[in-house]
């Protein structure tokens, strides 16, 4: 029995078939997850994918927090589901409080598709146990709103704890200490701006680097009773 | 109620008062068109069936000026069975195998870019998309062809930023990926730039959907975002009358506004509906609004339809009967449904959040019947609307200048003679606007979602997988080339289009169809209707001559500000079949130790080159011969070693000659090249000739010698010019010059932005 990842669908979204076929790729068995339907149908952990969930409508993310779904995600977030926010996945993590920060317009002020060069800053996260800490991952990054932002002492704190998961190596947005993804104090929530999905094939994307963090994750839900990867 | 305090134009009202005097000619109309219109009804038209006519009339919709040309695309195409859906649908369909079938179209949206460049190219993007909606396909990616003015003109960094800034809002917020496509600068496109957009889809062949109105008693849908006043009388307006000299400022109003949250939904739905088997016809909202879509769906059902137009759901007050119909509002679609079904249909809608509503009846009348607040407004045969509009036989004349031009050949320009000389002019061009990297613009673009892009920009050719178990895919083309079209519109068009067959070729895929765009100036002027003649009849000898379909395309006339029309710019895109994605041959270098070469022969030919334009803002000569019989047994040496695996990569020789395919593989690969011309060679002319036919090829270790027997098998010149090395800095090329790496992407990077004044 392989482990059941929710790939949630809101109105907007666009990488939620890719989330889907980098969970099953690493061996998950992908669930799709309707934005207004509070049941979660029994899944072990849920990927909020990227693209614009209500026409961005307000702000990035903004209306995403007030569904059916993520009131739900919330509760199970508290009681330690792995949960995965990717670029706009990462925006509804920010809106909803499950992450610290913001994501604002980048610096250059214009949509930019790249791939990223980051840095994998920590191991101790339910989505990136399986990766060497300071190794490189190449995932790519693209988006209009992705630099993040936080208040020095969040950041400090953030920095600290060890809740910094990605840095980019070529700051491609203006995100405030070249930060690309974090996680929650548990670290069984993250969210990063590039896209893991879109580097699990030599065919179709610029490395393989993203099968990674799907697979920690199932090593993280099969190995479920040690947690010391995850828990300090 | 606000509507019916408003004195409505009824088909009672129009009985009473047949001497009404009418704002036709302010409608676009020529008198006998309005005395046609006449005769057809029996009496004068109501405003809202004025309105209607003068749309559907209009040359953007009625074809009126290209119809008899166009004519020669159905004579002369070849039968293929692949061809499921030809000229005249929303966009051509072509089968892949016994289950798949694509679909896919250019169009233009160059007089909306130019006035309002954001929302006129977004919206330019999101028309193409709602055609391909239209035919029972998922939309999987879209290409831009772009033509701005000089690229230091100060309106370029008005219209180039907007127009990229539309289409790439557009596109990646509907989530389509952008596979690559083609900018070019010209003083000609000053005034009238070009924004064609391409977009392709896929569906299982039994998902083909009809535009018919047929089943008597069916309800007919309206679906998407709600009807404003954007867009009145953009096509009649805008698309079919030259901008004049004075400016654009009354134009504004006439710009839509693009939703592409609303789009992605009207996707869903329409996906999902087609999948229940739910819809009987379905026809895209796009130019001309309801007025097209209703009267198209009606001309090809079987009878006729009655609306009830107050059930259109409006987003502005006080907005009259022939203001809805006229309303270019995007993100709508037209649905013919079972009534026992229509339930079940609005319910899906609304569970994504998309406005749908009942507006009216298939009926057996053979009248397309519109009542408003139970007034009746229209009462029209549909088939006048849309299949009986004028058609003329404007007059053709030669151009007078064509003669003068043929003599001002390039080929008597002064060239650069020394190597420091020759090398300096490799670095000249690889930085001129029309040669330098374009990721300032592609980097707006997403080119990954759906996980499916196997190329994308810069390669040759998009590629796109189409099923992840078979490895099937497809590839697309979108070239041209107004400056040879210019010199000879005949051979410009079949060079464009040869220029697209070899570059879905040279990613090993088989062309099998092709899409055509064509922009124009003035078609009253008889030196453009003659350019225009000379171009069709290009294409279509050359579809026949290659064996591939022409399935579909666009007409953009009017590309003109006072006297100056643009170049002829007919933009070609040719969609290819590759059976495993796997095997697609990349630009680049290879490795270390693989063999170049050039695949073709090298000609004389620097009339209408980059170089001509570049270096001596010149335009003269005729332009290079165009050889299809090579191009077909060049594809099929191409699709062959790719089956083999027995190119690393390859590209394509156009604008910038040999000199510019080396650079681009160089700083695309991270390799070096050291090269040496053939013995004899010119090398001014070996490496900025613009020959067509010409493929620069990477032959793996051990490969050099089944290559070079495929290539004899075929008659097919092949020419060994070095090596792929990584020790070597750049380009080397021996005996003449060295031009390091980081020189070269000094020279050819990041200059889009530089040249915008960023």
């Amino acid at each position: 029995m392989s482990a059941r990842v929710g790939v949630v669908t809101f109105p907007g979204s666009l990488d939620d078939r890719d989330a889907a076929r980098a969970v099953r790729l690493a061996g998950g068995e992908p669930v799709g997850l309707w934005h207004d339907d509070a049941a979660l149908a029994s899944v072990d952990a849920v990927f909020l994918p990227g693209g614009f969930s209500y026409g961005d409508a307000l702000r990035c993310g903004a209306i995403a927090r007030f569904s059916q779904v993520m009131d739900t995600v919330k509760a199970a977030a508290a009681q330690g589901m792995p949960v995965l926010g990717v670029c706009n996945g990462f925006q509804v993590l920010c809106e909803s409080h499950l992450l610290p920060g913001a994501l604002v317009r980048n610096a250059h002020l214009r949509y930019r598709n790249r791939p990223a060069r980051l840095r994998v800053e920590t191991a101790h996260t339910a989505w990136t146990r399986l990766y060497e800490p300071g190794s490189e991952v190449v995932f790519p990054a693209k988006h209009g709103e992705g630099r993040y932002v936080a208040d020095e002492a969040v950041l400090d704190e953030l920095e600290a704890s060890g809740r910094v998961v990605f840095r980019y190596l070529d700051n491609p947005n203006g995100s405030m200490r070249d930060i690309a993804g974090v996680t929650n104090e548990a670290g069984n929530v993250v969210g990063l701006m590039p896209h893991p999905e879109h580097a699990v094939d030599e065919l179709t994307g610029p490395s393989t680097d993203g099968l990674g963090i799907v697979a920690s994750v199932l090593a993280h839900l099969t190995g479920a009773v040690d947690t010391s990867g995850v828990s300090r | 109620m606000s509507q019916l305090n408003v004195a409505i134009d009824t088909v009672g009202v129009a009985d009473a008062t047949p001497d009404e005097k009418q704002p036709w000619l302010e409608l676009g109309l020529k008198e006998d068109e309005y005395q046609r219109i006449r005769e057809i009804l029996g009496r004068r038209p109501t405003q809202s069936e004025l309105a209607m006519y003068s749309i559907m009339w209009s040359e953007h919709c009625s074809y009126k000026s290209s119809r008899v040309h166009l004519r020669q695309f159905g004579e002369k195409n070849p039968k293929t069975p692949r061809l499921l859906a030809g000229i005249g649908e929303n966009a051509g369909v072509v089968a892949i195998d016994e289950n798949l079938a694509v679909t896919f179209k250019v169009e233009s949206h160059n007089h909306p870019s130019y006035v309002e460049p954001k929302q006129g190219a977004a919206t330019g993007v999101g028309g193409i998309i709602r055609d391909i909606i239209a035919m029972g396909a998922r939309p999987i990616a879209v290409m831009d062809s772009l033509r701005f003015g000089a690229i230091d003109h100060p309106d370029t960094a008005r219209v180039l930023p907007g127009v990229v800034d539309g289409i790439g809002h557009y596109g990646n917020c509907v989530g389509l990926p952008n596979i690559g496509g083609e900018t070019y600068f010209d003083p000609c496109y000053q005034g009238n730039p070009l924004v064609n957009a391409l977009s392709v889809g896929v569906l299982p062949r039994s998902r083909l959907q009809s535009m018919q109105a047929s089943g008597v008693g069916n309800t007919v849908i309206l679906m998407g975002a709600k009807t404003g006043r954007d867009g009145i009388g953009g096509v009649s307006v805008l698309a079919s009358a030259t901008f004049s000299e004075t400016g654009e400022g009354d134009a504004r109003p006439s710009v839509q506004v693009g939703d592409p949250f609303t789009e992605k939904l009207l996707i869903e739905v329409c996906l999902e509906l087609f999948d229940a088997g739910l819809v009987v016809g379905v026809q895209d909202l796009g130019g001309a609004g309801l007025t097209c879509a209703l009267s198209e769906t009606a001309a090809a059902g079987d009878g006729g339809m009655h609306v009830d137009l107050e059930r259109v759901p409006l987003r502005a007050k006080g907005m009259e009967p022939h203001d809805i119909l006229a309303s270019e509002s995007q993100e709508r679609m037209l649905l013919i449904v079972d009534p026992a079904k229509a339930e079940e249909v609005l319910a899906r809608s609304r569970r994504w959040g998309l406005l749908a509503t009942e507006i009216g009846t298939v009926t057996d009348t053979g009248r397309l019947v519109v009542d408003f607040h139970g007034q009746t407004v229209v009462d029209v045969p549909p088939k006048s609307l849309a299949d009986e509009g004028p058609v003329y036989h404007r007059p053709i004349a030669e151009p007078n200048d064509l003669a003068l031009i043929a003599v001002d050949r390039a080929e008597t320009l002064p060239r650069p003679s020394t190597d420091e000389e020759i090398r300096q002019t490799v670095l000249d061009m690889a930085a001129s606007p029309n040669l330098c990297d374009k990721s300032w613009i592609t980097e707006q673009y997403d080119s990954s979602v759906f996980g499916n892009t196997v190329l994308g920009t810069p390669h040759d050719a998009g590629v796109i997988r189409l099923d992840e178990r078979t490895g099937v895919g497809i590839a697309i083309s979108l070239d041209g080339n107004g400056r040879f079209a210019r010199l000879d519109p005949y051979v410009g068009a079949q060079l464009a289009l040869a220029e697209a067959y070899r570059n879905v070729a040279v990613t090993g895929a088989t062309p099998i169809a092709i899409s055509d765009c064509l922009n124009f100036g003035s078609p009253e002027d008889p030196h453009v209707m003659w350019q225009f003649e000379r171009a069709v009849t290009g294409i279509a000898d050359g579809a026949q001559q290659l064996g591939i379909p022409v399935t579909g395309g666009n007409v953009s006339f009017y590309n003109q500000t006072g006297r100056d029309a643009i170049h002829p710019t007919p933009v070609i895109g040719v969609l290819g079949v590759i059976d495993d994605v796997h095997r697609r041959i990349p630009l680049g270098l290879g490795k270390t130790g693989d063999t170049i070469a050039l695949v073709g022969e090298t000609r004389e030919e620097l009339s209408g080159s980059e170089w001509a334009s570049v270096k001596h803002g010149h335009l003269g000569g005729v332009p290079p011969v165009v050889d299809l019989d090579h191009e077909m047994k060049l594809a099929e040496l191409l699709s062959r070693l790719a089956q083999n695996e027995q190119l690393a990569a390859a590209h394509d020789l156009s604008e910038g000659g040999l000199a510019q395919a080396l650079v681009e593989a160089i700083c695309h690969s991270g390799l070096g090249a050291q090269v040496l011309l053939p013995e004899g060679a010119d090398p001014f002319t070996y490496l900025f000739s613009e020959s067509s036919g010409r493929v620069l090829v990477v032959i793996p270790r051990g490969q050099e010698l089944a290559v070079r027997t495929a290539c004899e098998q075929r008659g097919l010149p092949i020419t060994p010019l070095g090596v792929a090395d990584a020790n070597t800095d750049g380009l080397h090329l021996r005996d003449h010059f060295d031009i390091g790496r980081e020189e070269l992407e000094a020279s050819w990077k990041g200059r889009i932005g530089a040249l915008l004044g960023e």
